[in-house]
């Protein structure tokens, strides 16, 4: 019969207007600024700079590798001059100016996948239009860096693995500092008791 | 499939006066491609298409490639006499070569599940002789490639049904695709300019002040 | 090289037998054209500009029809609104930093053209992708492929005056494909996901059973899509019939995809070219008669349910294991100088990309063959002697992206 079909469509249609009441299956829109979702855990928008303890303490080393590798080229680094302490007690050099220009960053990753010293990190803030074009949109060291604590509540994951990770390195180096000042210790006990036979046999 | 070397010798046996060379690949398992001169390119590639053992129907790709004039150094180890004595002596030898625009079509055969075969097509050189024979009456997929190809590298194909730019427009001027390309002074503001937009900015600005 | 014609003078009054020019001069009428569409009519003519902001064009896209009445008797397409030179930056960009502007090619299923790309590179350094990864590309890819093709119908719809409707619920499902993406790769719909000789991360936990859920509830929709479209009159008569493209046409215009399977050319590069493991699942290729749109808009349905059967497979063996060749390198790859051409299936036609390497750590040459614009080399043949009504019909059943025609 001509027509059925348009009225079988209409019967769809109906059972999607009133379903989308009932089931979730149907509406899987939420009304937006009073209700939000939580992001998934893997959800990226722009990088962030992790710190550990106090701003003072960038991971960041400044060593650019980010910035070479970026596909936008949107990454600026200037190198400190004074080098700082790492978490290993390995002196290292610190970011003086570490700008990320977010009109041109395209939320890729590759910085974040790229860093050896697990630094930059990809953050999950969005809403971030601002009504500068230039400045609101540049975003300097301060305004990247974040608390170790921020990255564990936003991939606890991730931040778990790392966090372990570097426990494990700074446990070996300090077990490798005591060895080492063990060593010279013995090292020291052993020529003083060499001297003190010399003497002896010299006596 | 054929080897690109029994495809070779298919066409110099079917097209007369063809002149086809193999030209190598270094990837691990890439097939060689097959240059032809660009007098006998129509016809061979009409056979490549009827040809029933062959039967390439369908061009997938169709694409430039400019090459400019390159300088190859090669080392070479030569017997000397040194002093008296033969040696070996490393020598590097210098090796201009000459530029050339080329097209590179992908060909497979819709019909007898087979392909690729690379083809490739050379100009003359990158000024004036930069004329080729278009492909698009033996496979109309070339029509709107080889106006990409006119368009981004400048090979003019003879026999396009319709030439004109696609991507830029109409009055634009130059190739974007060729490697001696110069951008237009197009920099816009950028707070953090470094690196090559800090060259740009400063052309700019350099520009700008003699204006 | 003087082909480049200026722009002809708009006439005062235009003689009887010319074209009626509603476009300003800029057209692409101002070049040679050939004669493929015959020689026009003796009587007035009426040029229209369709596009590129008109909202059935699907992006920004431009045809120049000239109209005999209601009739089409010449249709120009215009490109290059969207076109920022994609090989260019890749050319002057590292192997790695090209893989995120792949996402932007066919912005509505990043997942493949990141495949067909690190394919291609794996082709040239000869990386062996693990199984796991294979099997996560595989299912990924054809996520991709259902909800791209929901979509299309979706548009397809809306151009044939369904607003809305169709539309919104192929979306609703893509909003279900999309979340599994954002919690597998952070990203919704530029992925980045890829990686030469694997995948960038391993899937989360729970993440198969949430895919094998959205897999188990998609025939639904399918059903009730289809009880909704498929049957009805309209769409009936004003599909059936139009934008005919013959099969012989297809193949020597290199028509790709579910559009040239509608013609009648059983050529799925999953069946022909047997990349990555799909010999290993069962699936069928659905085969149009009529090479009409209703065909091309059937033959996406078909396809959907083929996909959902290779997901099914895929998500009940996929087998644990590493997901990145150990062998692989991603930053400051140098392949050796060569060349490779990968291509894959891509859910609008064969998506190939062709890289040359010098042994530099750029390519030297990259070169993205898109379906999209290659699918568009037969829309003035499907077109001529069909009404405007009819032309936005045909060009929403070609399925394109602009972002991967203009690159």
């Amino acid at each position: 019969m001509l027509g059925s079909g348009i009225i079988k469509g209409m019967v769809e249609t109906a059972r999607n207007f009133f379903g989308s009441y009932v089931s979730r299956e149907r509406l899987t829109t939420v009304q937006y600024p009073e209700q939000q979702l939580a992001p998934h855990e893997n959800a990226r928008t722009i990088p962030l700079l992790v710190y550990d303890g106090d701003m003072e303490h960038l991971r960041c080393t400044a060593c650019g590798i980010c910035e070479m590798e970026c596909p936008a080229q949107c990454i600026y680094i200037v190198k400190d001059t004074v080098k700082k302490s790492d978490y290993l007690g390995r002196m290292q050099f610190q970011p003086r100016v570490f700008d990320i220009d977010i009109s041109v960053c395209m939320a890729c990753g590759i910085c974040a996948e790229v860093c050896p010293f697990d630094s930059i990190m990809m953050d999950q803030v969005f809403a971030l239009s601002t009504q500068n074009r230039f400045s609101g949109l540049l975003l300097h060291k301060e305004d990247l860096a974040k608390a170790n604590g921020y990255f564990h509540a936003i991939h606890p994951s991730d931040a778990g693995d790392i966090d372990a990770r570097r426990d494990e390195d700074k446990r070996k180096a300090e077990a490798k500092a005591k060895a080492a000042v063990a060593a010279k210790a013995a090292a020291a006990i052993k020529s003083s008791e060499a001297s003190a036979k010399q003497v002896e046999v010299a006596a | 499939m054929q080897t690109p070397e029994q495809i070779k010798s298919l066409i110099e046996q079917n097209v007369p006066g063809a002149q086809i060379e193999l030209v190598p690949n270094g990837s691990p398992g890439g097939p060689a491609s097959i240059l032809i001169d660009s007098d006998h390119a129509l016809a061979a590639t009409t056979f490549l298409r009827d040809a029933e053992e062959l039967a390439f129907d369908f061009a997938s790709n169709a694409t430039g490639i400019d090459w400019p004039e390159r300088v190859i150094k090669e080392k070479n180890k030569v017997k000397k006499m040194v002093d008296g004595v033969e040696k070996e002596v490393e020598e590097i030898t210098e090796k201009k070569t000459p530029a050339f625009l080329e097209t590179v079509y992908h060909l497979y055969s819709m019909s007898l599940s087979t392909g690729p075969l690379v083809l490739r097509l050379r100009t003359g050189d990158r000024g004036q002789n930069n004329h080729l024979p278009s492909l698009t009456p033996v496979w109309r997929s070339c029509e709107f490639q080889e106006r990409e190809i006119f368009d981004l590298f400048g090979i003019v194909f003879d026999g396009h049904p319709d030439l004109r730019r696609i991507l830029m427009w109409d009055g634009f001027k130059d190739h974007p695709m060729r490697k001696d390309y110069v951008e237009p002074d197009d920099y816009e503001y950028e707070p953090t300019p470094h690196d090559d937009v800090l060259e740009k900015a400063q052309r700019h600005y350099a520009q700008e002040a003699t204006v | 090289m003087t082909a480049l014609a200026e722009p002809p003078v708009m006439h005062e009054a235009p003689p009887s037998g010319t074209i009626w020019r509603l476009a300003e001069d800029r057209s692409s009428f101002a070049g040679p054209t050939d004669d493929r569409a015959g020689g026009l009519p003796d009587h007035d003519l009426l040029e229209v500009a369709l596009g590129p902001h008109h909202p059935s064009t699907h992006g920004v896209f431009r045809m120049d029809v000239v109209l005999d009445g209601e009739e089409v008797v010449r249709l120009k397409p215009v490109f290059g609104y969207l076109h920022r030179n994609h090989e260019k930056i890749a050319e002057k960009n590292s192997y790695l930093a090209a893989i995120p502007y792949t996402d932007r090619l066919d912005y509505i299923c990043s997942m493949t053209n990141n495949w067909a790309y690190v394919m291609t590179v794996e082709k040239l350094t000869g990386f062996q992708p693990p199984e796991r990864a294979e099997y996560i590309r595989v299912i990924v890819g054809e996520l991709t492929r259902l909800f791209n093709h929901a979509c299309l119908v979706g548009f397809l719809l809306q151009d044939m005056g369904a607003l809305g409707t169709p539309l919104m619920y192929a979306f609703r499902e893509r909003e279900k494909i999309l979340d599994l993406f954002e919690s597998l790769s952070g990203a919704r719909m530029m992925c980045n996901y890829m990686r030469f000789g694997g995948v960038r991360c391993d899937l989360p936990d729970g993440w198969i059973e949430e895919a094998k859920q959205v897999v188990a509830e998609f025939p639904r929709f399918l059903d009730e899509f289809e009880a909704l479209l498929t049957g009805n009159e309209i769409l009936l008569v004003r599909s059936q019939g139009i934008g005919v493209l013959s099969k012989e046409l297809a193949v020597n215009a290199g028509v790709t995809g579910p559009m040239l399977r509608a013609s009648g050319v059983g050529y799925d590069l999953r069946k022909v070219d047997k990349y990555s493991i799909y010999p290993r699942f069962n699936f069928r290729i659905p085969l149009g008669q009529h090479g009409d749109v209703f065909d091309r808009y059937m033959i996406r349905l078909l396809e959907m349910r083929e996909s959902l059967s290779i997901l099914k497979q895929a998500l009940d063996t996929i087998p644990a294991g590493p997901i990145v060749d150990p062998k692989a390198k991603q930053r400051g790859l140098r392949p050796k100088a060569g060349e490779a051409y990968g291509r894959i299936e891509a859910p609008k036609g064969e998506l190939g990309f062709y890289v040359v390497s010098d042994g530099s750590p750029n390519p030297y040459r990259f070169r993205i063959r898109p379906p999209s614009l290659i699918n568009l080399t037969v829309l003035e043949d499907m077109c001529l002697g069909h009404t405007i009504a009819d032309v936005v019909i045909i060009l929403g059943s070609v399925d394109i992206v602009l972002g991967e025609v203009d690159r």
